[in-house]
C-alpha cells in the first residue's frame, strides 16, 4: 500500500459498509424465506403476463395492450408540436431512393388518363382533378431524409405541391385525410395535423426527374413526418374524413400514427 | 471475561446479517432485468428489418450482425411489427424504471456506492488481474470494488445513451435538434446498436461474476441482507470471514 491515503480509505469503505442496518440471524432467515417466496411470485407472475400480453385479444394483428401502447404514445407525440420543420439537406446529398413497396402501383397505367377524385366527409365527390390542376397549386422542391420503418432512410428531394394548398381549395371540416391508390389495394389514413405540414407534399417528382411509375407516377405522398408505409404512392382518391380511416399497414401489426 | 462468554447460550449464532442492498435498488434491479430482455429481443426484431450491421476487419467481414443461426432460434425473423409494439411500450418503462434508479441514488445517498473515486480507474485493472488470478492482493473496497464501480456507472449513462439515441431515432423530425446531437438519424441508429451490443456484454459478464461469487452474493441481490461474523461491530474493524468465532468481551463492548 503505497497511496498514503489508500489505508484511510479502506476505513472509509468500512464504515460505509457498517452504516447499513443489521438484523439478528433469525430474522434474517425469516425474512430471507419470505424475500425469496417474493422473488418466486414476482417471476412467476412476470412469465405469466408476458404470455397473457401475447395472447391478448388481436385488434389489427396487435395484442391489444400493445396498441394500446401505440395510442399512448400517439397521445404523447401528437401533443408536442408537429410544426417544427423536419432537416433539410443539399440537394448534393440527395441518392438514390430504394423501389420497397409495389403493393398497388404493380400494374402500369395510363398516365393521361389518370384523375384525382376528392371526397367529402359524407363520401360525396368535391372534386375530380387532373395533373396540370395540382401542378397549378404550386412547385416547392424540399430536399429531407426519408425514413423506413424498416430502419432504413435515404437524403431525397421531392417536388410537389404543399399539400396544405390543395386541403384550402376545399372548405371542409375534417380530422384526417385518406389516400387509396386507384385499385384501392393500398390505402392510407393520415391525421390532419401531418397532413397539412408544412412540409408535406403531393409529389410528382424525385430528386428532379418525374416520377416512375413504381414511385408512385404521376402523384404521390411525400412527409417527413412519417415513415415511407404512410407516404401513399399513385394516389388516386383523397376523402377528407372525421374518423379514422382504414390503413393498409396499421391494419398489419404497425402503429395507426407512424409519426416522426 | 470467560464468565461472560460462558454465560451466553451455547446454541446462539455469533453472527448477524448486515444490508447489502437496499430494498429500493433490488426491486429495481430485478425490474429491469425482464424489461431490458423484452427491449434487446424485440429490438432484434426491428434491427432484423434492415440488418446492415457487421463486424469487418480490413474491409473483410468476419462477423455479419446478425447469421441467421441467431435469428432462427429465437425466432426473430419477420416480426418486425410485432418488435415494434413491444418496442415502443415497453421502453417507457425501461426509461421510467431507469429515472426512478438515478432518482433514487441521487436522493438516498446510494451513489455513494457506485460513484467511482479517482482511484477506480487505476484500482480496476487491479481487481481484473486479481479475478484472473494474475494478482495475489485485491484492493481495499466497499460494497462494490473499482471494477464494479466503473460499470455499474457506465451502464447507467449507456441506459441514458440507449433511450436518448431511441428517442432521437422514434421521433426525428420533432427532436431534430437531439438526432442531430447524435450526428444524425444513421449515426444514431449505429450508436442505438452498439450500446445494445455493449448491455449484451455487461449481461454476459455480470451473470458470470454473479455465478464466480457465489450464493450468498446472489442471494443478497434477493433478500438485501449479507450474513456478516460480527454481532456487533467495533471501529476501524474490517470485514472478514467468521465461522467459528466465540464474540469476545472486548469486542461486545466495543
Amino acid at each position: 500500500m503505497t497511496d498514503p491515503s489508500s489505508h484511510e480509505r479502506a476505513e472509509r469503505f468500512a464504515e460505509q459498509i457498517e452504516a447499513g442496518p443489521t438484523r439478528s440471524i433469525e430474522e434474517h432467515r425469516r425474512a430471507s424465506r419470505r424475500s425469496f417466496m417474493t422473488g418466486g411470485v414476482a417471476t412467476v407472475a412476470a412469465i405469466a403476463g408476458f404470455r397473457h400480453l401475447q395472447n391478448r385479444p388481436q385488434i389489427d394483428n396487435a395484442p391489444d395492450l400493445l396498441r394500446k401502447g401505440y395510442e399512448f404514445n400517439e397521445g404523447v407525440w401528437r401533443r408536442l408540436s408537429t410544426a417544427t420543420h423536419s432537416p433539410t439537406f443539399d440537394a448534393s446529398e440527395r441518392g438514390e431512393l430504394r423501389v420497397n413497396g409495389r403493393i398497388g402501383v404493380r400494374d402500369e397505367i395510363d398516365l393521361d388518363a389518370w384523375t384525382l377524385t376528392v371526397l367529402g366527409p359524407d363520401g360525396e365527390q368535391l372534386d375530380e382533378l387532373r395533373i396540370d390542376d395540382v401542378r397549378a397549386l404550386g412547385e416547392h422542391t424540399i430536399v429531407w431524409e426519408h425514413k423506413c420503418i424498416e430502419g432504413w432512410s435515404q437524403i431525397v428531394g421531392w417536388t410537389g405541391a404543399k399539400f396544405a394548398d390543395f386541403a384550402a381549395r376545399y372548405d371542409v371540416d375534417h380530422e384526417y385525410v385518406a389516400l387509396a391508390t386507384p385499385d384501392r389495394r393500398y390505402y392510407v389514413g393520415l391525421d390532419k395535423a401531418a397532413a397539412l405540414h408544412d412540409q408535406t407534399l403531393l409529389a410528382w417528382a424525385l430528386n428532379d426527374e418525374p416520377l416512375t411509375q413504381l414511385h408512385g407516377a404521376p402523384l404521390r405522398l411525400a412527409t417527413p413526418v412519417k415513415y415511407g408505409i404512410k407516404q401513399l404512392k399513385r394516389i388516386g382518391t383523397i376523402a377528407f374524413t372525421n374518423e379514422p380511416p382504414p390503413d393498409y399497414w396499421a391494419e398489419r401489426g404497425y402503429s395507426y400514427y407512424s409519426g416522426l | 471475561m470467560t464468565n461472560a462468554v460462558l454465560a451466553e447460550p451455547a446454541t446462539e449464532d455469533p453472527r448477524i446479517a448486515r444490508e447489502h442492498h437496499p430494498r429500493a435498488i433490488r426491486w429495481m434491479h430485478w425490474i429491469n432485468f425482464p424489461i431490458l430482455m423484452v427491449m434487446i429481443w424485440s429490438g432484434l426484431r426491428i434491427y432484423w428489418a434492415n440488418d446492415v450491421y457487421a463486424l469487418t476487419i480490413a474491409g473483410r467481414t468476419i462477423f455479419p450482425f446478425f447469421p441467421e443461426s441467431v435469428y432462427e432460434p429465437l425466432n426473430l425473423n419477420s416480426k418486425l411489427a410485432k418488435g415494434l409494439a413491444f418496442h415502443f411500450t415497453f421502453g417507457w418503462f425501461f426509461t421510467l424504471n431507469g429515472i426512478a434508479y438515478v432518482l433514487y441514488l441521487a436522493t438516498s445517498g446510494q451513489w455513494r456506492h457506485l460513484v467511482p473515486d479517482r482511484f477506480a480507474l487505476k484500482e480496476s485493472t487491479a481487481v481484473v488481474l486479481h479475478d484472473l488470478h494474475l494478482r495475489g492482493e485485491a484492493p481495499a473496497q466497499g460494497r462494490y470494488n473499482a471494477a464494479q464501480r466503473l460499470s455499474y456507472s457506465i451502464i447507467v449513462v449507456l441506459g441514458g445513451v440507449v433511450v436518448a439515441t431511441g428517442l432521437a431515432m422514434f421521433k426525428p423530425a420533432q427532436l431534430h435538434l437531439l438526432t442531430s446531437l447524435f450526428g444524425g438519424y444513421e449515426t444514431a441508429r449505429a450508436i442505438h446498436f452498439g450500446t445494445t451490443l455493449a448491455f449484451m456484454a455487461f449481461f454476459g459478464v455480470h451473470v458470470a461474476q454473479v455465478i464466480k461469487s457465489g450464493w450468498s452474493n446472489f442471494a443478497s441481490m434477493v433478500t438485501g441482507y449479507k450474513v456478516t461474523g460480527h454481532k456487533v461491530t467495533g471501529h476501524k474493524v474490517t470485514e472478514h470471514k467468521v465461522t467459528e468465532h466465540k464474540v469476545t468481551a472486548s469486542e461486545e463492548r466495543g
